[in-house]
Parts: structure tokens; C-alpha cells; sequence
């Protein structure tokens, strides 16, 4: 790889849009490793992660396992090249292991697994399975008297699996108030746009009448991001808290946002540089 | 109704309902062992948590549910998120027993306890009644597949007991293995047959129930209890039947099948409430083939079909897992 890495540890008080680069650069670079990758997601994703790990949660970097974090459940497992980027920025994996994304006894496969990564707490890639996962995780918690909370992000995609729904239906059964559901709307999913594979809207309406508190937010709008995960965090409702997020795939590189919308955008392989000159650009525009 | 079939002097049998137990009239029964033997051992282990779809009362999980309301967890009639949410307790140090009907465990979430709780290997134990065929409501309630696809599973260890007395062994057994584990249960007023035999359940391990020259009788499940009651009726025929309890189907104790079957001049004859397919009958097939031990086998088992509905009595007949039916298939072979 030409791309020098900067490995030097930020501080506590880097803006959040920072993190957000740095979470995108890094998923370019794994992107460029492999010569592929969900980098349209990743990018999309990158300032809700930003959210989510430098402005939200509680963890400990040094002890993935600490008892009192909050927990980070990837429900869309291919999303995993977004979370090893945000990982490796929060320096829960190390910057070195970028570099291995995707191949051969990697911690870092391209479908993210419990048992392979630190930080990543489930196994996905078959869509659906996060949000009842993150049901037991909840009840749990509540036995344990924890003040822990479970983050899901899942995708607009997976609204099609009726699991989805079993769950959605039975957090709010069991008031779960430290849950929050991140579902992010991108309107992409394999057979195209999502809103056409299976009409989802009105989503905030459908949630809501499921008993949730729900919020609708510009995705890759940073204070409305923090905005709603500080709402959702101090909403006083016994309810589970649902933000939905609209995104842009490929936000932060002009070509890729105009690139036509796949589901797997494709990149060749000089392109990959021309992507971080464009993330560049945009950092300093 | 004023049907001819009313007028004849046959008397009808009437399709068991789901709440029937699978004792034949007269046989000795302990009611509910899952259930009492569950309360009993969450005594000692404040981590147990009892989960259900919808079925509490049909898995015998009602009786956790009134000794420890605060942890029982009724999920719905989901059985998706029963699973996936059993991984999720489990992620916080849980012991989940969880419970369903064995159809439903094994076909309808079939991917979310391979990806939730086997791949990732959590600490679940799945309790489902109806095993193999004991429903007369047809393919809906007939977990003919279960074990093969449970076996098919990697992490998962796979329990087929046979009476009450090993259902309430198995508990504990279950709980003291650190991983994901699939138990076929019998619920109700559940035949209790192995306190006779000297018998106590480990985990992985095979037993020899009585001894005989002429044929051995590799079986699980309630079929262990028919091989002993065919056994005793061979015997005033002076046909030595042999049989061989493999309660647990996976890992499978291949030590001792092979030490078995390894005899010379016994007829060996695998019987399992299961499809012929992917069951204790290919599991051993195997194991004897791998290891070069070729006796003259047979199987008794399910036909690799959509089963009838009808009385379970009829049923086994028709399929041959009957006392009466594996009685006459061995002979016939003898």
C-alpha cells in the first residue's frame, strides 16, 4: 500500500466530522486491500459511527469484554468494513490489522463474526438477526441491574425480514428503554432501490405505532445525528428508541455519491487513490 | 355423526391431541420431569432463565414459569426472535432453557440458532416436545428431520432421552456442558422405564441396558424403549436381543457402538422415532463403515415421506416403530 498510515492516537477533543474522515479513510483503505468491499455503505454509515463511538457509547478499548460498556450489535454484518473502521479509530483493534481486511486469518473478515473480532459482540451476514439478539441483550442487562445500554444498526434492507418486526414488537412488550435501534435508510438493497423491493414508508408512523420513540434524521447531517442519539439516550418513555438515519452511499466522495446506485458500488482499481484524494478534498473544503 | 364407520363394532382411535402423553395405557409415568427437574436445578443456578414461544404450558416450562415468575420470559409465537433473544441472554451470562415444539426449533428458526446461537456458540439449551412422530396432527407437528438437521449443526450436542427417569438426569447433564444444546422432550405423563435398569444418563456416553447373543438393538429415544420390551418378547422365542441406549446422538460415543457391534454373529439393528435420513441409524452406519466393522445392519425408522395424521398408535404401527412392528422386523430378518 502507498498510502502512508497515520497510526499517532488523536485526543479526546477531535470534532466529531474528524472521526468521521478518519472512519472513512480508513474503510477506503481496507476497500483498496481487497480491491472491493461495501465501501458505499461504509461511507454512508461513517458519522453515525462517529456518533456512536466518540460522542455516545461507553467502552474501554483496552477491554472489549468490560462489563459496563455499552454494546454495539452490527446487525447488517456486511456493514463490517464500516465497523472495523470505526474499531481501528477508536483503538479497540489496532491500525496495523488494517491492512489484513479480508484475507487469510484475519480478525478482520469481510462479514463481521463475534468470534473473530474485538468489539464486534454478534455474528451477522444473514439480515435480521440483530434486533432479537439485542432483545435478550436488553432483558439481560435489565436482570443484571446494568445501566449498559444495547445500540443495533441495521439496515432499510432487513425491514423485509418478519424477525425485524418479532423484535421491534417484543422490545416494546418489554418497555426496553436501553435499546436503541440505528436502521439505516439508504434506500439500496441487492435488487435495488429498497423502497421498491418492498415498500417500507411510513416508517416513523409503522415504528411509532409499534411503541417505540423514533426519530428521523439526516444521516450524514452530524448535529442532527448527536441531537438524536443524545434525545434518544434521555427520553424519559419506558419505550425502546429507534433513530431512523437517512444516508447518502458513498457521502464524502462526489463520484461515488453519483455513481449509479448499487448495492456493491463498484471501484476499479485506480480508483481507490482517486477516492481518498476526493475524501481529502472534502475535509479540508 | 351418523356415519357406517359409527355402526361398526371396532372401537376408533382418535387422533392424540398435543397435551397427550405418549405412555401406553397402564405404563408407569412421572408427570412433567422437565419441568420439576428445571425448577430443582435453578435453585443452585441463579443464571437459568426460562424462554418460550407461546408454548409454556405444552413443554412442561409452566412449572419454571410458577416457581420463578421473574425469570421466565414469554417471547410470543415467534420463534425467530425466541432463539435470537436466547443468544442475547446468553451474550450476558444467561443460561437460556428455551422451548418450542421440535418442528419449529429445528425447521422454522433453523437459521437462527445456526447463527445465533451455534455459530456463536452461546450457552442455550433447547428443549423441544413432539420429536419425531408423536403427534397424530401430520408433517406440521411431526419432527421427523430434527435430529438430522440438529446434528448437521457444528457446536451443537444433540440429546434423545427416552423416559422420565433420563429427562430428569438429562437437566443438570444439559446445564453443566458450557455450549449450545439441542434436547428432544417428552412432556406430560412421561413413561418412566430406565429407573429399572441401574441407569444414569452421561452426557456423550452410551449404555448397555441388558446383554443378548443373537441381535444388538442400537436405539434412542422412546425406540430404546421399545427395543426393551421387544427384547423380553424375543426372548421366550429364544432370540437373544441386545440393547444398546445412545442417548446421545452427538457426539455420538463411537467407543462403544463399535465395541458392540464390533461382536461377531450379532445381527445389528439401529431403531430410531426419525427419518432413515441423518439420523442415529446413518450416524452409526458411518461410524462402523469409517471403522471397517461391517455386521449385517438394519434400520427401523421413518420412510423418507410426509407422514400420515391419525392416532399415534396406528401411525407406529404403520411405520413399523411399534412394539409389535420392530418385533416382526427382526424377526423376520433373524
Amino acid at each position: 500500500m502507498d498510502t502512508a498510515l497515520d497510526t499517532t492516537p488523536l485526543g479526546h477533543n477531535v470534532p466529531l466530522a474528524e472521526r468521521a474522515y478518519r472512519i472513512r479513510r480508513n474503510a477506503l483503505l481496507m476497500g483498496e486491500v481487497q480491491g472491493q468491499g461495501y465501501i458505499g455503505q461504509a461511507l454512508d454509515i461513517a458519522d453515525v459511527l462517529a456518533v456512536s463511538y466518540f460522542h455516545a457509547m461507553k467502552y474501554r478499548p483496552e477491554d472489549p469484554h468490560w462489563e459496563e460498556r455499552d454494546r454495539f450489535l452490527l446487525s447488517n454484518g456486511h456493514y463490517a468494513i464500516a465497523l472495523y473502521a470505526a474499531l481501528i479509530e477508536a483503538g479497540i483493534v489496532p491500525a496495523e490489522e488494517l491492512e489484513t481486511y479480508g484475507s487469510d486469518d484475519s480478525r478482520l473478515p469481510m462479514s463481521g463474526m463475534a468470534s473473530y473480532t474485538p468489539g464486534m459482540e454478534m455474528s451477522g451476514g444473514s439480515l435480521g438477526l440483530g434486533l432479537g439478539i439485542a432483545v435478550g441483550i436488553g432483558l439481560g442487562l435489565k436482570r443484571k441491574n446494568s445501566a449498559a445500554r444495547v445500540y443495533t444498526l441495521f439496515s432499510d434492507g432487513e425491514l423485509d425480514e418478519g424477525s425485524v418486526w418479532e423484535a421491534i414488537m417484543s422490545a416494546a412488550h418489554y418497555k426496553l428503554d436501553n435499546m436503541i435501534a440505528i436502521v439505516d435508510v439508504n434506500n439500496q438493497q441487492a435488487d435495488g432501490p429498497s423502497t421498491q423491493v418492498m415498500a417500507f414508508e411510513p416508517l416513523v408512523d409503522k415504528l411509532e405505532a409499534f411503541g417505540w420513540f423514533v426519530q428521523r434524521v439526516d444521516g450524514n447531517d452530524m448535529d442532527a445525528v448527536v441531537a438524536a442519539f443524545d434525545a434518544a439516550k434521555s427520553h424519559p418513555e419506558a419505550k425502546p428508541r429507534m433513530i431512523v438515519c437517512d444516508t447518502k452511499m458513498g457521502k464524502g466522495v462526489p463520484f461515488l455519491e453519483a455513481r449509479e446506485k448499487n448495492h456493491f458500488i463498484r471501484v476499479d482499481a485506480h480508483e481507490w487513490q482517486l477516492a481518498l484524494d476526493a475524501l481529502d478534498a472534502g475535509r479540508t473544503a | 355423526m351418523s356415519t357406517a364407520a359409527n355402526t361398526t363394532a371396532k372401537p376408533r382411535l382418535k387422533t392424540s391431541a398435543m397435551i397427550a402423553s405418549i405412555a401406553a395405557e397402564g405404563q408407569r409415568t412421572r408427570p412433567a420431569p422437565f419441568g420439576h427437574a428445571l425448577v430443582e436445578l435453578a435453585k443452585q443456578r441463579p443464571e437459568i432463565v426460562g424462554m418460550t414461544a407461546d408454548l409454556a404450558k405444552y413443554t412442561d416450562l409452566h412449572i419454571f414459569a410458577q416457581a420463578y415468575p421473574d425469570r421466565f420470559y414469554q417471547m410470543g409465537m415467534a420463534e425467530q426472535l425466541l432463539m435470537g433473544a436466547a443468544s442475547g441472554m446468553a451474550h450476558e451470562g444467561m443460561m437460556p432453557f428455551v422451548t418450542t415444539y421440535a418442528v419449529f426449533a429445528s425447521r422454522r428458526a433453523y437459521d437462527f440458532v445456526h447463527q445465533t446461537i451455534a455459530e456463536e456458540n452461546r450457552n442455550v439449551k433447547i428443549a423441544c416436545a413432539l420429536p419425531g412422530l408423536t403427534s397424530g396432527y401430520g408433517p406440521s407437528h411431526q419432527a421427523a428431520e430434527d435430529l438430522a438437521l440438529m446434528r448437521a449443526m457444528p457446536n451443537m450436542v444433540v440429546i434423545d432421552p427416552c423416559d422420565a427417569h433420563e429427562i430428569e438426569q438429562a437437566v443438570p447433564a444439559m446445564a453443566a456442558h458450557n455450549g449450545p444444546v439441542y434436547m428432544r422432550l417428552l412432556r406430560g405423563n412421561v413413561p418412566l422405564v430406565l429407573d429399572e435398569y441401574d441407569y444414569k444418563f452421561e452426557l456423550g456416553k452410551a449404555k448397555l441396558l441388558r446383554d443378548g447373543a443373537d441381535v444388538l438393538v442400537i436405539s434412542s429415544g422412546i425406540m430404546t424403549m421399545r427395543a426393551l420390551e421387544v427384547a423380553q418378547r424375543l426372548e421366550a422365542d429364544k432370540v437373544g436381543v441386545a440393547v444398546l441406549h445412545v442417548p446421545t446422538i452427538k457426539p455420538l460415543d463411537t467407543e462403544t457402538i463399535l465395541r458392540e457391534a464390533g461382536r461377531t454373529g450379532r445381527m445389528v439393528v439401529v431403531a430410531e422415532n426419525h427419518t432413515v435420513i441423518g439420523g442415529l441409524g446413518e450416524a452409526v452406519a458411518g461410524t462402523l463403515l469409517r471403522a471397517g466393522v461391517a455386521p449385517v445392519f438394519r434400520q427401523i425408522g421413518l420412510p423418507d415421506e410426509f407422514l400420515k395424521a391419525g392416532a399415534l398408535p396406528t401411525l407406529h404401527d404403520l411405520y413399523g416403530i411399534s412394539t409389535d412392528a420392530m418385533a416382526a422386523s427382526i424377526k423376520g430378518w433373524l
